[in-house]
């Protein structure tokens, strides 16, 4: 029995599903088949359209098809005054609030796809103009669309692939799990992200790392050295495998030489400082590595900022290696 | 006459409605809705100016490089920075890429498969069309080989962005005065391997010769003596399906055509050219970004107090639900009061692409001419990036820093896969004081304005036929999947 797939995109900009169809296989359709997943529907990928899926939906309903996992992308949008109505469902004019919250009713799995269907996202920043708002989270907050009770049919919370975008690599091992039975509630972490990434820090792996070691940091866009003290790096706190599962063949937001936003965590659209800046008090990160004593840190950064190689402070301040690791003449190593 | 209301539209991105009113079988009106919104220009107002650069992306996840450029170049304009040439090359790259991309994805996963609705089952290509582009999920028939080497081909083609970029879609990597990751020598050789990987794909199935011989086709004579020689080949074939199902008359837009121009360079001006051209007068004219406006006549939106349709520096989003007379959540951008067509035809025609020009003087804008610009536009496309490659300079600078200034205001236009995207934001005390973004499918599927003329697909669907069983059904008819689909719509770009 394969797993029956539902996708449906609400508020959101459709890049999950783009970031999906990156997904590392050479044959996409055929990756699923033989992994036990079938896509019922797919707003991209499905020849089926309108009143098809319509019927599709309501035969979900009423119980005529299994809905093993209902994968929604995008944040609730519930406003205006708790209509729905800042996004209807095209064709039944009804709000995409109501169908969700019917369909993850008969769910078996709930799949929040990306940060803005796991916490709302992006488009819950600033004064939230839609009341935006996650499946079973609003911003931090348990809650959301489905509420804190929430469970589906299988007896899981919401199942949050935060990220934004998502990783394909994240989306398949969570759907190929499920279609394994192999998911249980010991595999997400206290916000129901998957623990396969989510206990993962994009830190680990960063090509910076020894510009970090040393604290030798850039101080603009394109400099090599470590981006967390000033361009506003959270790659130490964030949590994600960014920098062992690369992005599109070998790519992380801090290969790509600009700062992690920790877009996997609720609140990320709004940090309270621009996005390319780390906010300080004295001269120390206010963002400091996660279980990392703040005293620590600043005795180690001091006595590491002592310490760094010429090599990695002049690299640092370069964006190409100006002066290579020296090459030692012996074979005693 | 009876009504129908069409969606969800599925293959396209975002959400779309269609309403039609249809007498005897032809389409008389159509009303085209976005029935989402979100708020982006709320959102971005009061934030640092550099935070558009994270958030204007998100906008859309099928061309955020496109929404990171217009954001960066109207940072840039505001702030007066000079990017050097190895960042523009750079960017141009990128967006390359994506809009490459977007032309790819359109054609096999998202045009071709209604070729293989059941409603042509009985046509003799049937079979092949099914082969080549069933779709990807919900189809039992095992086909679909082009459009799965297509898919996988395309998720290769983005390591391009990976390299540039750190990843695809969402990138932070393109800022005001360049891009923050300066390539290497040996990266640019990988780099243009994985083009000439694509290459490779476009010659092998696409086109079945070399892209050169279609990126210089200059004339619907030549067209024909390629075909003959490609015969085979994905466009060749879809220039047969075109044939049989007459899409040369299907789906007619407005004549008039407006392109910001694509690909900077540094010596100024474009790749490809910005103008206007009007088919009917056979003419390219410039064009005056004064001359822009949006009208909310139909939105759901409140008006300005003068009920005049607003220049973007001067436009307002206030949502208003409830407001008589409304039916879409996209206002209707108008330039000097007229309705314009934006996309990869209106590049090529204002480009001055003597085959498109001669395809659109033969049957005007339609369904065939849209996908077959879009086709050739690969075709010129590829070739550029790598002349950009091979342009870059290892270890000359990629981003040149600028100050951001505190009392501002800048212009960005670019051009998306679906055509002419504009940014405009005023920089007050240091914060976003104002941001409005124009999108391409904002002009394309633009509802009616204050005078009711209706929008560019709006008008394109009068006259299309339904299959009186179709319409009967409340359902699909194919005629206006093909024309919608056309346009290849980005509706969360429309309404963002």
């Amino acid at each position: 029995m394969a797993l029956n797939v539902l996708w449906l995109q609400s508020g959101g900009c459709g890049g999950c599903s783009m970031s999906l169809l990156c997904a590392d296989t050479t044959d996409f359709p055929a990756l699923l088949r033989s992994n036990g997943i079938r896509l019922l529907w797919h707003p991209a990928l499905s020849l089926a359209g309108e009143q098809d899926l319509i019927q599709l939906l309501e035969r979900c309903l009423a119980g005529q098809l299994q809905l093993d996992a209902l994968c929604i992308e995008g944040a609730l949008l519930r406003g205006p005054q708790g209509t729905g109505r800042f996004h209807r469902l095209a064709g039944t004019g009804v709000a995409m609030t109501d169908w969700v919250r019917r369909l993850a009713g008969v769910a078996a799995h709930v799949v929040a796809v990306g940060s803005c269907a796991a916490w709302g996202g992006i488009t819950t920043a600033g004064r939230n103009p839609t009341d935006a708002c996650g499946l079973q989270y609003e911003d931090d907050q348990p809650g959301g669309l489905l509420g804190t009770d929430f469970r589906a049919g299988a007896g899981l919370p919401v199942i949050n692939i935060a990220g934004c975008p998502t990783h394909p690599g994240w989306v398949l091992d969570t759907l190929m799990m499920l279609a394994a039975h192999q998911l249980t509630e010991e595999d997400l972490d206290p916000l129901g992200r998957p623990r396969f990434y989510a206990d993962q820090l994009v830190h680990h792996a960063c090509t910076r790392n020894e510009y970090y070691e040393y604290k030798a940091s850039a101080a603009k866009p394109t400099d090599l050295g470590c981006l967390m003290e000033n361009m506003g790096c959270k790659g130490t706190q964030a949590h994600a495998d960014c920098n062992t599962r690369l992005w599109n063949g070998d790519g992380s937001c801090l290969r790509g030489g600009f700062a992690c936003i920790n877009c996997t965590a609720p609140g990320f659209q709004s940090p309270g400082h621009p996005f390319h800046i780390t906010p300080k008090l004295a001269g120390i990160p206010i963002g400091l590595p996660v279980d990392m004593p703040k005293a620590w840190f600043v005795a180690l950064a001091s006595l590491s900022k002592s310490a760094t190689p010429r090599r990695v402070k002049v690299n640092s301040h370069s964006d190409h290696v100006v002066l290579p690791p020296v090459a030692r003449k012996t074979r005693l190593r | 006459m009876s009504r129908l209301i069409l969606g969800p539209f599925n293959r396209v991105e975002g959400d779309l409605e269609v309403q039609l009113e249809v007498t005897d079988g032809r389409v008389t009106e159509a009303r085209v809705n976005a029935p989402m919104f979100r708020g982006f220009e709320l959102i971005l107002n009061g934030r640092d100016p550099m935070d558009a650069l994270s958030i204007a992306p998100r906008i859309c996840g099928i061309c955020s490089v496109s929404q990171s450029v217009a954001a960066a170049k109207a940072l840039a304009d505001a702030s007066g920075v000079v990017v050097p040439p190895n960042g523009m090359h750079a960017i141009n790259l990128m967006l390359a890429c994506e809009n490459f991309a977007d032309h790819l994805t359109h054609f096999y996963l998202f045009f071709m498969p209604d070729f293989t609705r059941a409603v042509y089952a009985a046509r003799p290509w049937f079979r092949e069309a099914e082969r080549r582009f069933a779709a990807l999920a919900g189809s039992t028939s095992n086909g679909g080989l082009r459009s799965r080497a297509a898919l996988a081909a395309r998720a290769r083609w983005f390591e391009l962005i990976g390299t540039l970029g750190g990843k695809w879609p969402h990138t932070g990597a393109v800022l005001p005065g360049g891009t923050s990751r300066a390539i290497e020598t040996t990266e640019r050789i990988r780099l243009l391997a994985r083009v000439r990987e694509m290459r490779a794909f476009l010659e092998q199935t696409l086109f079945g010769t070399a892209l050169e011989e279609v990126a210089t086709l200059d004339s619907l004579a030549a067209l024909q003596r390629w075909r003959a020689r490609a015969a085979g080949s994905d466009m060749a074939l879809f220039l047969d399906l075109a044939e049989a199902t007459q899409l040369t008359n299907l789906g007619p837009g407005p004549g008039r055509y407006l392109s910001y121009g694509a690909y900077a360079r540094f010596e100024g001006g474009h790749a490809l050219a910005r103008g206007v051209w009007d088919a009917a007068l056979q003419q390219g004219l410039p064009l005056d970004p004064t001359q822009i406006s949006e009208d909310a006549r139909h939105a759901w939106y409140a008006e300005s107090t003068s009920a005049q349709a607003l220049h973007p520096m001067a436009g307002l989003t206030q949502p208003e639900p409830d407001k008589p007379g409304a039916y879409s959540w996209n206002k209707a951008p108008r330039l000097g009061s007229q309705v314009v067509e934006t996309g990869a035809i209106a590049r090529q025609l204002v480009d001055g692409q003597p085959l498109i020009r001669a395809a659109v003087l033969a049957h005007g804008g339609t369904v065939y001419t849209r996908v077959l610009a879009r086709l050739l536009e690969m075709a010129r496309i590829l070739p550029l990036m790598e002349q950009w490659l091979l342009a870059l300079q290892p270890h000359a600078p990629f981003h040149a820093v600028q100050a951001q200034p505190e009392q501002a205001q800048g212009i960005g236009l670019t051009e998306a896969a679906r055509g002419a995207l504009g940014h405009w934001l005023r920089i007050e005390n240091g914060r976003i004081a104002h941001y409005q973004i124009v999108a391409p499918t904002s002009w394309n599927f633009s509802p009616r304005d204050a005078a009711g003329t209706p929008g560019a697909l709006e008008a394109a669907l009068v006259g299309a036929r339904l299959d009186n069983a179709i319409e009967g059904a409340g359902g699909q008819s194919v005629a206006v999947q093909h024309i919608v689909r056309s346009f290849d719509p980005c509706m969360v770009c429309t309404v963002h």
